[in-house]
């Protein structure tokens, strides 16, 4: 009996084995070696920013449908030009964008609410009860659901319970940003340093009246005046930067009555000119926005340091690259 | 064929003698996949399969090969069932792993983990052994492995869906989580239990 047994499971098993390995044989699907190999460069955080199911399912669609291989935000510039590697192409510079919150309420001690909220605790629960406890309903709740969900710690939380996002730590995976219920999270190229921190579209004075950190919009329309490259539009009461447009001067931040856009840039450095190279064109004289440089048509022009606002935008106009910043 | 047996056997299957919830098979997915609804139904799918083919291949070996009254060897090895069931049940789970990614890469995509995952699922040798027990024949058993794979997504997509509007429902603290969804689960033993009354 005992030999009987022995033998007929090891007649099924060699019979099962040999089924399996033929199987494998004729079912054998061939794998692309390049989605392995992609998939080794990619993080592995399967963070979904690219728009497709993990780090696997993005590897699989640059091999087999030709995604773009920029697309990975965690990896950036690095993962890009690997995976172009592989691929045998080459990648574009893509610039990194980063999250800005535009808002600046939300804290505990800068936030107006119409009621104390006891539910629970996050911003996805908070908005189901008569739409927020805070009193503007376009502001941050304040309940951190875009600190939770950040897979980098990228963003953290001070004493006031505001959230700051660590612009070397964010790479613009855009989790806050799905995460947030208020949309008060974009994504920003990094180098754009102005923004208006501000979603409300009430009326000037709801906006201000509700806003707990006295920053809100107003919708004055002085910025949009102001914005020497017509970046900034007004709608609904809510002025909002085109950041394609934008060249971070600031001019906006500083004209703003209610201190409703942050210029990012703490140090701007004083453009001066360079008076061998300059040739008297006139050309950053009329592009200057404060009418900081004076200059007459073939003549070494002059920067007046106390008007300048720093902004920038005469060292790009120059065509004989003229002006240069203190070092 | 008689179909009165049959449709008493599907009845009885899904809801009288559900395997999660009156046998207590399979009570490691019924808590673990049932947190979200896709995953949920995505098991339950695999699982109806897996069951159905199981039922077919373990009593075609039972009959062939460990039956004294029908087997090929005339030899009584019925003894041999539970260890010979396993391998089956392992082996054929590979084999439909592989075919699927040939044939219907889609599908298994769909199934994704949970086709390996079921290989150790106590509730397919379950219905295999019961097969074998209430003495069923052929058609008999792959109906009822099939039935019993619906039974397991029934209960398996419902206890989801409760658990999905928990998250968002106030438990007091000792209770969340896993605690919570224990007496659930019992509750929805309780209810079954109703189930048992239906008499033919």
């Amino acid at each position: 009996m005992l030999l009987v047994s022995i033998i007929v499971l090891s007649v099924l098993g060699i019979l099962f084995g040999i089924a399996l390995s033929f199987a494998s044989k004729v079912f054998h699907v061939d794998i692309d070696p390049k989605i392995e190999h992609i998939e080794e460069v990619l993080p592995g955080i399967n963070c979904g920013a690219c728009g497709y199911p993990g780090c696997a399912g993005y590897a699989e669609a640059i091999v087999v449908s030709g995604a773009d291989p920029t697309l990975c935000a965690p990896g950036g510039h690095d993962v890009a030009i690997q995976i172009a590697k592989i691929m045998g192409t080459k990648a574009s510079k893509k610039e990194r964008n980063i999250a800005v919150i535009h808002c600046q309420s939300g804290g505990i001690n800068n936030t107006n609410i119409k009621f104390e909220n006891k539910g629970i605790p996050t911003c996805q629960a908070a908005i189901l009860l008569s739409n927020g406890q805070n009193a503007c309903t376009y502001g941050c709740l304040g309940y951190n659901d875009c600190y939770r969900v950040c897979p980098f710690d990228a963003i953290s939380i001070d004493e006031n319970n505001m959230r700051i996002i660590d612009e070397n730590k964010c790479t613009g995976c855009g989790k806050c940003v799905e995460a947030c219920p208020r949309d008060l999270i974009e994504l920003v190229p990094i180098s754009k340093k102005v923004h208006i921190q501000c979603m409300s579209h009430d009326k000037g004075k709801d906006a201000k009246a509700k806003c707990g950190n006295n920053t809100a919009c107003i919708g004055c329309g002085l910025c949009v005046k102001k914005c020497p490259v017509d970046a900034i539009t007004l709608e609904n009461n809510l002025a909002t930067i085109n950041y394609e447009k934008c060249v971070s001067c600031s001019l906006c931040a500083t004209v703003c009555p209610t201190k409703a856009i942050e210029d990012r840039i703490k140090i701007r450095p004083q453009p001066i000119i360079i008076e061998e190279n300059c040739i008297g064109c006139t050309i950053c004289a009329k592009k200057c926005p404060v009418d900081a440089i004076d200059g007459e048509v073939k003549k070494v022009h002059k920067i007046d340091e106390e008007k300048c606002i720093q902004c920038g935008i005469c060292i790009d106009a120059c065509p004989k690259k003229a002006i240069e910043v203190k070092s | 064929m008689d179909f009165s047996t049959l449709f008493l056997i599907i009845i009885g299957s899904i809801f009288i003698n559900n395997f999660v919830i009156h046998r207590f098979l399979g009570l490691c997915p019924y808590i673990g996949v049932s947190k979200n609804m896709d995953s949920a139904f995505g098991m339950g799918m695999a699982v109806i399969f897996v069951m159905t083919m199981a039922s077919t291949i373990t009593w075609l070996i039972y009959t062939f090969f460990l039956n004294k009254a029908t087997s090929i060897f005339g030899l009584d090895l019925t003894f041999l069932r539970t260890i010979a069931f396993i391998l089956s049940i392992a082996v054929l789970v590979q084999f439909v792993e592989m075919v699927i990614k040939k044939t219907a890469p889609e599908l298994y995509k769909a199934l994704g983990i949970y086709l390996p995952l079921i290989t150790t699922n106590c509730a397919v040798l379950g219905v295999s052994l019961l097969n074998i027990n209430e003495n069923y024949n052929f058609i008999e058993s792959i109906v009822n492995g099939a039935a019993a794979g619906v039974g397991f997504t029934l209960v398996l997509v419902l206890m989801a869906g409760i658990r999905e509007r928990l998250e968002y429902s106030k438990v007091p603290k000792s209770m969340k989580g896993m605690p919570i969804s224990f007496i659930i689960a019992g509750c929805m033993a309780l209810a079954f239990l109703g189930f048992s009354g239906m008499k033919f």
